[in-house]
């Protein structure tokens, strides 16, 4: 890459002005670096308040209501007493990595936002592994817990550290297998190639199975109900971050209530076609609108599932996991990637989605779609069966109790 | 040496990659140790950026910090006392021996592609992509027998620690 390449925009800008090269260069990578990691910084103090007036009025409560219109500044008063607050760290603490994992924690979300392009032309930077750099970005969220949970000393905070980091790490698995869908389908792993594939049909529509899994995953990756372990409150005090106050204990917040709305976002764009919709080649704006619409629908959907579920136990989430959740999920990815090769020997999937038109995509989506109805379809049936045998099993056991209690009022 | 990004960047992941290894080999607390390797692990990722692989940089975050580390931070938090640990391993002459064999062998390797006759092997000129390494893992005169190969093995193990794993009435 040339100096010309690399220095357009602002940096030319500037160099057209009478500014050094190098400078002008580094003060466009600047801004650059600040506007990225700002979006989400400025966003989640925002999503504090949507998710404390949502979850209020879903429990017909107003919510957050005094600090400024409808409650809008509620948030600031919480950061300023937030600071205010006492710095705690328990005598017997490892000082240094009680220190250091509330900023891995919120590190790991604040990096995902590298590789979000928020328009065609508007992204932090394209990287070839962008699918893959979120994973293993987002698996350095499971080492903060585990270190807050250890340094913490104490024996809640490593309870529920041991619970948590069990779940992330089993629920990383069918997210990954159930990403690998959008991969195999655009062809690459950049997000923008993986955007820029769903032109001729959203992917949602050609495997709405991987959608799910990949929504229920992050769910529970984020540790929100029914997969809230991480911080269940009759059961742990508050689990991983029971020893935290003040702005440490702020920064594990805004680390969880960010990674929510950032997993809306990446479901926008690895499912929902991103920027697409009427009018995104218009004007960047409107497809910063439209990727911020689809994200926002899909978070709200999140927080209503939060809280309207009641909290699952641990063994029941493993179960559910490692036996229907994983299965599941391959089982998708082979079935589906062995259609699309079939297709695309035939001639009628296209080589090439990125080129791809809507006509042109047709006969894959339905094909694809078909398979993912013939899957639920069968999947119903098999929880159906064994729903039945669980009610029988268990009018039995009802029916022997009710005769042994009767039995003993004789 | 010209002091650019790459240059800086060297320094840096190599301070992180040997510093993290003198940490892990003198802590006296297991989980600090561990901390440690993931430090060093990172280090190395850092390696494979400059080296043009993000594939490798990624898989190495993803698998040996995201997976493997943390399931040593398990093992070690099953181990007792993870903070005070007294023993010292005293085997001064075997672990000299070791040590120098290993100084000496690799000195030998980076010396000789350096200093030797044939210095041009070292360096390939074409940049290689994600692209190119997924094609040579499935391209019948690539690396695919050695990569269904590794599948099977991983499959096997996965398999016999399930088997060892379970309990024997079930």
């Amino acid at each position: 890459m040339t100096m010309d390449e690399l220095c357009t925009g602002l940096c030319k800008l500037m160099v057209e002005s009478g500014a050094d090269a190098g400078l002008a260069q580094f003060m466009s990578l600047l801004v650059g670096v600040l506007l990225v990691s700002g979006v989400p910084l400025l966003t989640v103090i925002i999503l504090i308040w949507v998710e404390r007036k949502v979850a209020a009025r879903i429990q017909d409560r107003i919510g957050p209501n005094r600090v400024g219109p409808i409650g809008l500044m509620q948030t600031f008063a919480d950061l300023l007493k937030l600071l205010g607050k006492e710095d705690i760290t328990p005598t017997s603490a490892d000082r240094a990595l009680y220190n250091a994992a509330p900023l891995v924690s919120f590190a790991s979300v604040v990096l995902i936002w590298v590789v979000v392009p928020f328009t065609p032309f508007h992204f932090g930077v394209d990287l070839e592994i962008g699918a893959l750099y979120f994973v293993a970005v987002a698996s350095l969220g499971t080492l903060a817990i585990m270190t807050a949970g250890w340094a913490s000393n104490n024996k809640y905070a490593l309870l529920g550290a041991f619970r948590v980091v069990a779940l992330l790490v089993s629920y990383e698995v069918p997210l990954v297998f159930a990403l690998l869908v959008p991969v195999m389908l655009a062809g690459s792993m950049s997000m923008l190639d993986i955007v820029n594939a769903q032109s001729g049909m959203w992917f949602v529509v050609l495997s709405p199975l991987a959608f799910a899994i990949f929504y229920i995953s992050s769910q529970a990756e984020t540790g929100r109900a029914p997969f809230d372990l991480i911080e269940a409150e009759s059961e742990l005090v508050a689990g991983f971050n029971i020893e935290y106050s003040g702005m440490k204990f702020g920064m594990f917040f805004a680390a969880e209530f960010l990674h929510v709305f950032t997993n809306g976002i990446l479901m926008a764009l690895l499912f929902f076609g991103g920027w697409m919709g009427p009018l995104y080649y218009e004007s960047p704006l409107i497809a910063f609108a439209w990727l911020g619409l689809k994200g926002t629908i899909i978070y709200l959907t999140t927080l209503w599932l939060r809280n309207t579920v009641p909290r699952l136990r641990i063994d029941q989430i493993m179960a559910f996991n490692w036996k229907f959740l994983v299965p599941l999920s391959i089982a998708n990815l082979i079935l589906l990637s062995a259609a699309l090769k079939i297709m695309q020997e035939l001639g009628i999937a296209p080589r090439d989605m990125l080129s791809a038109s809507f006509v042109d995509v047709l006969p894959t989506t339905i094909v694809m779609l078909l398979i993912n109805l013939v899957m639920v379809a069968y999947l119903l049936g098999i929880l159906r069966k064994r729903g039945q045998e669980a009610r029988r099993e268990s009018g039995a056991n009802q029916g022997a109790l009710a005769q042994a209690a009767s039995g003993a009022g004789d | 040496m010209e002091l650019n990004a790459v240059t800086i960047g060297f320094f840096v992941f190599t301070i992180l990659t040997l510093g993290g290894g003198i940490g892990v080999v003198t802590t006296r607390n297991l989980f600090q140790g561990t901390i440690w390797l993931m430090v060093s692990l990172f280090g190395v990722a850092g390696y494979f950026v400059l080296l043009s692989a993000p594939f490798l940089a990624a898989v190495q975050v993803l698998v040996y910090i995201g997976a493997i580390a943390i399931l040593i931070t398990f093992a070690v938090m099953l181990t007792r006392s993870v903070t005070r640990i007294k023993e010292r391993y005293i085997r001064t002459i075997p672990s000299f021996v070791a040590s120098l064999a290993l100084f000496l062998v690799l000195l030998f390797g980076i010396t000789v592609p350096i200093f030797g006759d044939y210095p041009s092997e070292m360096a390939p000129t074409v940049v290689m992509t994600t692209r190119d390494l997924g094609v040579a893992l499935v391209e019948g005169n690539g690396y695919v027998v050695p990569f269904l190969l590794a599948s099977v093995l991983l499959t096997a193990a996965m398999i016999g620690a399930i088997f060892i794993a379970r309990d024997e009435e079930s």
